[in-house]
């Protein structure tokens, strides 16, 4: 497996969700990256973001690797979730709080 | 060179040629759009994959010229 493959892979098994975005969860700097961020939060998800601005190897390579041709992108458990549109869908239905729990990851919704 | 409304549903009908499309422009600067695309070809798939076929009929043009498309896909009722 190439280089930027290795490295993005152990990028998503660092932690139990990731999320490859533009900017930091505390500074994004795109509306579709911020809008995950904020459903993450919401639900209380520790997640691990990725600043794809930083790194223009990973910032292609999660395409390639993904077959998904925009960032943010989404991970759980290793398994590539969706963008932002997949995320909100999934989350206005439930779904994402479903997933995350039968993936054992713990969410504290806030309070 | 920003893309027509007209241009991106006839790509996806091109690879769908069952698909309903309906595009909506987000923005007015010809890389912002949202699309809903209707398909029996998606029935049984996930999301991902749908929305990956979709991606395949606009042939590389996604987060290339064409910004940001937000998509809803579903298979007919």
């Amino acid at each position: 497996m190439s280089d930027v493959n290795t490295r993005i892979q152990a990028e998503i098994d660092s932690q139990p969700v990731v999320l490859f975005m533009k900017g930091t969860p505390v500074f994004p700097q795109c509306g579709f990256s911020a809008r995950v961020v904020q459903i993450l939060s919401h639900l209380g998800v520790p997640f691990k973001g990725v600043n794809v601005l930083e790194d223009m190897e990973i910032r292609e390579g999660i395409k390639a690797y993904s077959n998904w041709p925009t960032i943010p992108q989404l991970y759980v458990k290793g398994e590539f979730v969706g963008g932002c549109d997949i995320a909100m869908e999934m989350f206005q239905s439930g779904e994402l709080q479903q997933m995350l729990k039968e993936k054992g990851v713990e969410t504290q919704a806030e309070a | 060179m920003p893309m027509q409304p007209a241009e991106i549903e006839a790509l996806i009908k091109s690879a769908l040629p069952d698909a309903q499309v309906t595009i909506e422009d987000l923005a007015g600067d010809g890389d912002h759009y949202a699309a809903t695309v209707v398909s029996e070809s998606f029935r049984g798939l996930s999301r991902v994959k749908q929305h990956q076929m979709v991606y395949a009929a606009l042939q590389g043009r996604m987060g290339g010229v064409l910004h940001a498309l937000a998509l809803q896909t579903s298979a007919p009722d």
